[in-house]
């Protein structure tokens, strides 16, 4: 009976699905079956792209005009205090409707945000306050008084000693106030297959599970597939009012762009998640170009201003944030991740003429930091496609890089990044993102038997503070080992409360819509200053480490005579530390039981949080200063890495991928000069660090090309730069939007400089 | 990171892997100094003193950190995948390398028998002694020379670094004789390097040579100027500026007319 639904169905979609290959994705949902079977390697170089047009280039002003007047402003443009969005709350918006292709805004207005009070009232109120508008009362009411939110759910079941570890600092960003995110809807479903397909999908997976007894999963999955199909409804509906009828595939490449947009449209209209992702969406869509192409349907200059358009709208996208979120995540981000090229599992390139048309909007729309260009690195990526990434990198400092070649061991070949470093194959894994465990203040609680060396509070459990004239390596080890092993129970409990209560008071139905019924879980969590806790260490068992005590007895300073192996020299004495603590900590994570049985996993990844979490740390054995910024991600520390960039890159390498599967971020910083004489040498040698890099199993990499003084330049005229993007530890960022401390740490990290 | 394969290699003598070396540091991402991504080590001590130098750190003999070739090989395997990706390889720089050639050459040796490309920049001072001990086996061990000639000019020379130019030129002629692949480097310093008629005579010296592949002007650059105040002293450059684009130009043009393809 199945076969025969099957059946019908497809010949429903003779039209829609005319000229492709079929195979399994025909009768059940499998999106990589279909481009596996579909799409068309693309070798060639990229001269055959085409520039922005007429059409384009008008959109695009009016665009960069309304960002102008949101810089300016610091903060929203404008905003809706009144109605708490949700996929059909606002009515249809444009930037420009005669002209525009590609339509579909977050509310009825360009840039203007909304409120989503689901995940806490809080952060909402907060924003109203800070950004001059007062929220409805009657939304305040319905939230306070009868709809319980996230926030609210977390902080009713929070124990005692997760609330010490988030005040003194040692766990924070956590997604306790504020939609998770980092969750990615396969987009590309609604387009291949139309809503009306995937809610019958939908409606099978419900009726299959059918449990004889129901317990508490149980109930909790039913509902959460009845959601789904809401949700699917609600995108159709949505659809509808821009004019677009959903419920049927698309037929062409116009509509498989506008049909994915919409879907993704969808969660970022019922989401404010701290990283909504875009998946993998281009060659995915190079099918339906290739097809119209060949056709004669379209024209190259066509494709590319649909690719465009699209981009436009995803450099569109906006939450309404709270200051002290950017102090967090400056910039504003929302890490709308495309990932890019990487290779099948049969061995052939996933580069198409799309992938190349993607990154050729940082030409035709200039630099950005969103959409976050991810391309996934293989060394048997086509050499023209690698040239053509590093020249872009050079020219737009706008791309990061992940090792294909190691990820496609885990999730296979049809994995999406979120955010910065996380793989998910896509619609078939979510992850329970649990921002990050500061590891440094993790090691000077093992030597203040748990105070805090800042407030002096007993935040850890109480030990003696080490009272060692000169440290003893063996013996801080093996407190430290206490001290992880706490940290990371408390930190799971946190989460695990978390996500509890973010499953159930703020669930993101639209995007787990687009994922399959039985899906793989992480929970990932993560780790910051993970250079400083290796050369402290190092500092302890290559040199001689005097602790310093205040009046209190509390360690406060460390006298540290001798040299040390610093980490980011390529010096296994000290990178095996590092790696060691980061096989360490997850094994502490591992043992610990997680909610909806998630699979721990961890990061390496600050984002821009390394400035805060410095603040927030005491001086360290390393010689690091109280309040000094960390490394960002798993950077090695300011000036430290003395022997070049090509040292500091197999230092990272080394940490081991196996044991911080929810990746491991890098971010370089070179002056163009550095790279090579010649345009041609510097595309050969940002090609070489990158095979070599990721063939000594680097995980990811940012690359900024830019010079120290651009930079200075722009932080003293930021008018003259609105478009300067770096990046920084896992996405991109507008340089002029960072905090002036922020801009400085940029400028400060090494700059790898040799002449 | 040591090499699996280090312990087989065929070392001859006995004690010669066990010769130190004085390095002053590394540059794992050279992109300026010889073909592709190159392993850049930075030997110890020289007996110039350029004004214009950009490693006046690098001149004492007795300073830096005793490498044995074994430790610096194994410093450098690990480069290895950025050399292949790249052509690219080890270059040992200074300092003046010639100083270290005993333990230049059994490291290069080495280097080599792990397929890695050698080269080395000099300045060209090579002793008399050198041509009658290990220079035809340490140059048998180099793929490409960087051979810096400073000033055409002795007096010049003389004036500019401290010592004559005659073992560099007699360096320069013998690199020919043997044909060993070259590129010749000069820095153009306004005021010490630019006058034409000393170009002139750098193009005459250059141009009969069949070893020379390519010729790279450096415009002094004022980048190095902070090591000189690390050592209490000034650069007697100081002050003066980088030479402007048209003087480079001009320089370039006129050993064009030579035959000479140049860089800068």
């Amino acid at each position: 009976m199945e076969n025969t639904h099957a059946v019908n169905q497809f010949n429903q979609h003779m039209r829609e699905w005319q000229g492709f290959a079929q195979g399994e994705w025909n009768q059940t949902v499998s999106v990589r079956d279909f481009i596996i079977k579909n799409y068309a390697v693309y070798e060639g170089d990229s001269s055959f792209l085409k520039g922005p047009t007429e059409r384009t280039n008008t959109i695009w002003k009016q665009v960069l005009d309304l960002m102008k007047q949101e810089n300016a402003k610091e903060g929203p443009l404008d905003f809706d205090p009144d109605k708490p969005s949700s996929i059909t709350s606002h009515p249809p918006g444009y930037i420009d409707k005669e002209h525009e292709i590609i339509v579909g805004l977050q509310t009825d207005a360009p840039l203007k945000r909304s409120i989503m009070p689901l995940g806490g009232l809080k952060l909402v109120k907060r924003s109203c306050d800070v950004y001059g508008k007062q929220l409805n009362p009657h939304v305040e009411e319905i939230f306070d008084q009868f709809r319980k939110t996230h926030n609210q759910g977390v902080f009713d079941v929070y124990t005692q000693d997760i609330f010490a570890c988030r005040k003194a600092g040692i766990i924070t960003g956590l997604p306790d106030g504020y939609g998770r995110g980092r969750i990615i809807g396969d987009y590309r479903r609604v387009a291949l297959y139309g809503i009306d397909w995937l809610i019958n999908e939908k409606i099978k997976e419900k009726a299959e599970l059918n449990p004889d007894d129901i317990d508490s999963p149980a109930i909790r999955l039913l509902e959460e597939l009845s959601e789904q199909i809401r949700a699917l409804a609600s995108m159709k509906e949505m659809a509808a009012e821009y004019g677009f009828d959903i419920s049927r595939p698309a037929s062409n490449a116009f509509e498989a762009i506008q049909w994915t947009y919409f879907a993704f449209l969808a969660s970022v209209k019922s989401q404010n998640g701290a990283a909504m992702s875009f998946g993998r969406v281009s060659t995915f869509l190079d099918i339906y170009i290739e097809r119209d192409l060949q056709k004669e349907e379209i024209t190259e200059e066509q494709a590319q201003e649909m690719i465009d358009d699209l981009v436009i709208k995803l450099r569109m996208i906006r939450f309404l944030r709270t200051p002290e979120y950017d102090e967090l995540f400056s910039g504003d981000p929302t890490w709308v991740t495309e990932s890019i090229a990487g290779m099948t599992e049969d061995g052939r390139a996933l580069v198409t003429k799309t992938s190349y048309r993607m990154l050729h909007t940082l030409y035709n729309l200039g630099p950005s930091p969103e959409p976050n260009l991810t391309v996934l690195w293989s060394q048997r990526l086509p050499e023209n496609f690698k040239h053509f990434c590093a020249q872009a990198s050079i020219d737009t400092s706008s791309i990061q890089y992940e090792n294909d070649d190691l990820m496609r061991s885990y999730w296979g070949d049809d994995y999406s990044i979120a955010c910065c470093v996380s793989a998910m194959r896509t619609g078939k894994q979510m992850q329970f993102f649990g921002a990050r465990c500061n590891l440094a203040k993790g090691l000077l609680y093992a030597i203040n038997g748990g105070r805090d060396e800042i407030s002096g509070v007993q935040v850890g459990p109480v030990m003696d503070v080490m009272d060692d004239e000169v440290l003893d390596f063996d013996k801080v080890m093996e407190r430290f080992e206490i001290y992880m092993n706490w940290v990371a129970a408390t930190y799971i409990k946190a989460l695990n409360i978390i996500h509890y209560m973010h499953d159930r008071y703020c669930y993101e139905s639209a995007l787990m819509a687009l994922h399959d019924r039985d899906i793989l879980r992480t929970m990932a969590c993560g780790i910051a200053g993970l250079s400083i806790v290796a050369d402290s260490l190092s500092a302890i068992k290559h040199a001689s480490v005097r602790p310093i005590k205040n009046d209190e007895g509390i360690v406060v300073g460390y006298q540290t005579e001798g040299d040390f192996p610093k980490y980011g020299n390529n010096d296994s004495r000290v990178d095996d530390i590092a790696a060691s603590m980061v096989t360490k900590f997850m094994e502490c994570l591992r043992s610990h039981r997680t909610y909806r049985s998630s699979v721990a996993t961890q990061s390496v990844l600050t984002i821009t949080s390394n400035v805060v979490y410095g603040k927030k740390t005491g001086s360290t054995p390393d010689g690091r200063n109280t309040g000094e910024a960390f490394a960002p991600g798993a950077n090695p520390m300011h000036g430290r890495d003395e022997k070049g960039a090509l040292a500091s890159l197999l230092s990272v390498a080394k940490l081991p991928y196996e044991d911080a599967q929810d990746g491991i971020s890098y971010t370089m910083s070179i002056v163009p000069d550095a790279l090579g004489k010649d345009k041609q040498t510097k595309v050969t040698n940002l090609t070489s660090l990158l095979d070599g890099y990721f063939e000594a199993s680097g995980h990811h990499i940012n690359v900024n090309v830019l010079n120290r003084d651009t930079l200075i330049d722009a932080m003293e005229h930021p008018e003259e730069y609105p478009q300067l993007t770096v990046r920084v530890s896992g996405y991109a960022v507008n340089f002029v939007k960072l905090t002036k401390e922020q801009q400085l740490e940029v400028i400060n990290r090494t700059f790898h400089n040799s002449m | 990171m040591s090499s699996p394969k280090f312990s087989s290699l065929p070392t001859r003598s006995s004690d010669a892997s066990h010769i130190l070396g004085r390095v002053h540091s590394f540059e794992s991402f050279g992109t300026v100094d010889g073909p592709g991504t190159r392993f850049v080590v930075f030997l110890q001590g020289c007996m110039f003193r350029c004004k214009y130098c950009h490693n006046r750190d690098t001149w004492p003999v007795e300073e830096g950190y005793l490498y044995s070739v074994e430790e610096l090989v194994n410093e450098i395997l690990p480069y290895t995948p950025f050399f292949d990706a790249s052509n690219g390889g080890v270059t040992v720089s200074g300092g003046e390398p010639l100083l270290q050639s005993k333990f230049l050459c059994v490291l290069f040796k080495i280097l080599q028998f792990q397929g890695i490309h050698t080269c080395i920049d000099t300045n060209g001072y090579a002793q008399e002694n050198l041509y009658e001990i290990e220079l035809e086996k340490l140059m048998s061990h180099t793929d490409l020379v960087l051979l810096d000639i400073k000033q055409m000019d002795d007096q010049k020379h003389i004036e500019l670094t401290g010592v004559s130019n005659t073992n560099t030129l007699k360096f320069a002629r013998y690199l020919n004789d043997i044909n060993k692949k070259t590129w010749i480097r000069y820095v153009v310093v306004p005021g010490h390097t630019d006058e034409m008629e000393d170009v002139c005579k750098l193009a005459e010296f250059i141009a009969p040579m069949k070893n020379v592949e390519k010729v790279e002007l450096l415009p002094y650059h004022r980048l190095g100027e902070h090591k000189w105040k690390s050592y209490n002293e000034t650069s007697e450059l100081e002050g003066i500026n980088p030479p402007t684009a048209e003087k480079m130009q001009a320089i370039q043009s006129l050993l064009m007319g030579y035959d000479i393809q140049s860089t800068w």
